[in-house]
């Protein structure tokens, strides 16, 4: 086979001895006509700058994720079936717990490096969901989601509820005290759906909760179908982001018509490959120090027993914030009961993530904004746009703080009720608050850019000679000049 | 730092990298330790990672490249030309009818996919009405003999099932012994000394065991979302999101001191829902 590279002179130079790396590729090549895409690959040029690296870290992380995962089913079993607790871990000897429970409390204390794994998994969880909170935040406050990208930050949203759906069925998995009370709330926020809530419950749990299917059905859609549906968008995300060409921060020779970068190989390669390594790293060190979920001293689930405090995992921590500050209000209109879970469980979280998956469509129509856009906005480029974002993240941080209302009350020594007092008004007045003073604040700083002469939004490029200070220009789709404003 | 310094680091790196993986193999073979495993794991890892850095940022020569980027797509006349062989080498715009019933079949097969779907769960139908109390079912801890009333201290709770029974978690009930003093209270157990209350465990909020009652206050509070209910005053919410009180259980006290429930909740019991009044 090796002399088949040799059946195909290349040129006329007397390379007549190729090595065993070139002769290995030559044999590929000629098998499969990847060459040509490959040298292309290895010449992409990649913008540099370490924000772009948060969505990479979001990557590594699902990766760790899917290693450290596929040990864990090897020995998880996915059952409710009752078993008596015959393990080492004596407080809980010979009671009675499910068979799921059982392979948990093994895989913490008889596999070994089970709870290594185990706590690796869940802390890159909980790390893997805000590394891509944080990519969106990057991707939002530059404006990198405007034409030709909003599809693919729709793309991207989808892959943060994936997320966190996957965090959550998993945070069930181990039929702990806890985790059964999350899915509870999850139920009872369903059958609040009008109408056919109680159905779609049914058919999601498999009866009325608790049922003996919670897990199995979990189960498979924690290790099968989310991560699936993940790996498939992850990979939609990838190719759009080849095809659109990356975005890039203004500055340099930056302009709209070009991309000024490093090539993937050799340097960006070995930074991104060492960056993996450095992720898995700092989480093996997290996973080995630091204990989470440690189910045995919850103890196994009981339906009519609950743990105090309760708490969810940190990115559901706004949810159970909501359904904790919102006022006892179920009006009973004709007949027809509104569930107290309805409007902080479902209307709420509907209306916040629709605003943001929409967002890329909102901002253009408010902006008349439909050109492509392939260099980066300075946050303060776009008042509205940053007083929203932060509006939207100060809700996101005030629920979630409200999702600890019971054990933060317990801390600074005041009773509940006048914290969640206290949480309703912020959870209004707050936003409104940040939203007006980011507003002003992005204004000023434009106005004040513009002033100094440095801003461009059309990039680099040399602006008309006639330009006045404090008057904006915006490069054209055509690649002329019009004024902005 | 010289070039060959910076090639001595990443070698060390490296170096390191291979005696930590070797280290966390002794460690496992000697029975296995988390914490020494996890700092073993980060070395071994974190040397890989910092030498494969240093090595790209320090050693390897990478100059900024400019590559040119035209428009994302065509123009509409491409849209158009792709439209037409869409559509018209297909012939779609001229069999109307065709298409019109291919989309009849795909609806069709849309509600015949919709059967395995179905079945993933029962019909609601009242199951979330009724619980599996019963008229005549002891009053009785999970799987244990019939509580009496002389067993339950003043001040004192007890979760109690239908005969033990805690198959159906949606019939946990708390059984509660008040002072004397409000034995008038609104919803007591008929038969006994006036004392007794028993209402539904499942908050009417989002469905969590009511686990705490602070006999004090004469309160039942959720741990999930802090809601609060007057055990006197028929389990009146009165703090915290839960809006509806919690159902009691219809129940009469016997001449042997145990208590049988007369029926089932006369409401349904845990979270709300639209049609519940039907």
């Amino acid at each position: 086979m090796s002399d088949e590279p040799e059946a195909r002179p290349v040129n006329d130079e007397p390379e007549l001895h190729p090595g065993v790396v070139t002769r290995s590729l030559a044999w590929l090549d000629s098998r499969t006509g990847l060459g040509t895409l490959i040298r292309a690959g290895l010449r992409k040029v990649f913008p540099d700058h370490w924000s772009f690296l948060l969505g990479e870290v979001a990557v590594f992380c699902f990766i760790i994720l899917v290693a450290t995962g596929t040990f864990l089913t090897f020995f998880y079993v996915p059952s409710a079936a009752t078993v008596p607790y015959q393990g080492p871990y004596q407080p809980l000897h010979g009671q009675d717990v499910s068979a799921a429970f059982d392979s948990v409390m093994a895989l913490s204390f008889e596999v070994r490096a089970g709870l290594l794994m185990r706590q690796i998994h869940h802390w890159t969880a909980l790390v893997f969901v805000g590394v891509i909170v944080l990519h969106i935040c990057r991707v939002f406050f530059t404006g990198a989601f405007r034409r030709p990208r909003e599809l693919n930050w729709i793309v991207g949203f989808t892959l943060l509820v994936l997320a966190m759906g996957a965090g959550f069925t998993g945070y069930s998995l181990p039929d702990d005290l806890l985790s059964g009370t999350g899915a509870r709330i999850a139920y009872s926020a369903a059958i609040s759906i009008p109408f056919i809530g109680p159905w779609l419950a049914s058919l999601a749990f498999g009866g009325e909760f608790p049922t003996t299917a919670l897990i199995s059905r979990f189960y498979v859609t924690h290790i099968l179908l989310l991560p699936a549906a993940i790996a498939a968008l992850l990979t939609l995300h990838i190719v759009l982001l080849v095809l659109h060409k990356h975005t890039q921060y203004r500055g340099g020779p930056a302009r709209e018509d070009n991309v000024v970068g490093r090539y993937l190989w050799p340097t960006q390669a070995f930074l991104s490959t060492g960056l993996f390594f450095l992720t898995a790293a700092l989480l093996a060190l997290i996973g080995g120090l630091f204990q989470i979920n440690p189910i045995w001293l919850y103890g196994p689930f009981d339906a009519s027993v609950v743990s105090s405090p309760a708490q969810p995992d940190w990115y559901v921590g706004w949810l159970d914030g909501a359904l904790r500050i919102f006022p006892p209000f179920e009006p009973k209109i004709l007949g027809i009961v509104v569930p107290a879970p309805f409007i902080p469980g479902i209307v709420i979280p509907g209306v916040l993530f629709t605003i943001v998956a929409l967002w890329p469509f909102i901002e253009a129509l408010l902006t008349r904004d439909h050109a492509e856009h392939h260099l980066l906005d300075r946050i303060t480029d776009q008042p509205v746009r940053l007083a929203s974002g932060l509006a939207i993240l100060t809700i996101f941080a005030v629920l979630t703080i409200a999702g600890g209302n019971d054990v933060i009350a317990f801390y600074l020594g005041t009773d509940v009720e006048s914290l969640t007092r206290a949480l309703r008004v912020a959870v209004i007045a707050l936003p409104i608050l940040v939203w007006l003073t980011a507003y002003r604040f992005a204004v000023v700083a434009r106005r004040r850019h513009r002033a100094d002469g440095a801003a461009d939004p059309g990039g680099a490029d040399e602006p008309p000679a006639d330009r006045h200070p404090g008057q904006a220009l915006r490069r054209t789709a055509d690649g002329g000049f019009e004024e902005a404003d | 730092m010289s070039e060959r310094r910076t090639e001595l680091l990443v070698a060390g790196l490296f170096g390191l990298a291979a005696l930590a993986g070797v280290a966390l193999l002794v460690v496992y073979a000697l029975g296995g330790q988390t914490q020494v495993e996890g700092i073993l794991l980060m070395v071994c890892l974190g040397g890989i990672g910092a030498g494969v850095v240093v090595w790209g940022q320090r050693l390897m020569v990478s100059k900024i490249e400019i590559e040119p980027r035209g428009e994302v797509g065509g123009s509409m006349a491409d849209s158009a030309t792709l439209t037409e062989t869409i559509a018209e080498e297909a012939g779609f715009t001229r069999r109307t009818l065709l298409v019109r019933a291919l989309g009849a079949a795909l609806a069709g097969l849309g509600a015949a996919v919709a059967i395995p779907v179905l079945s993933l769960g029962p019909a609601p139908g009242r199951s979330l009405f009724t619980t599996s109390w019963r008229a005549g079912a002891k009053l009785a801890p999970s799987g244990g003999d019939p509580v009496t009333a002389a067993s339950i201290p003043v001040g004192g709770v007890l979760t109690v099932f239908p005969n033990g029974d805690p198959t159906d978690p949606n019939s946990a009930a708390l059984l509660i012994r008040l002072e004397p003093e409000h034995a008038s209270a609104p919803g007591t157990v008929d038969g006994a000394d006036g004392t007794f209350v028993v209402f539904s465990k499942i908050c009417t909020h989002a469905g969590c065991p009511v686990g705490l009652y602070r006999s004090a206050q004469h309160t039942l509070i959720c741990p999930c979302h802090q809601s609060e209910f007057d055990v006197l005053a028929a389990a009146r919410p009165f703090s915290g999101p839960a809006a509806r009180p919690l159902p009691a259980l219809p129940v009469q006290a016997q001449a042997d001191g145990t208590f049988v429930a007369t029926g089932d909740f006369p409401e349904p019991v845990g979270p709300s829902f639209w049609d519940m009044d039907r």
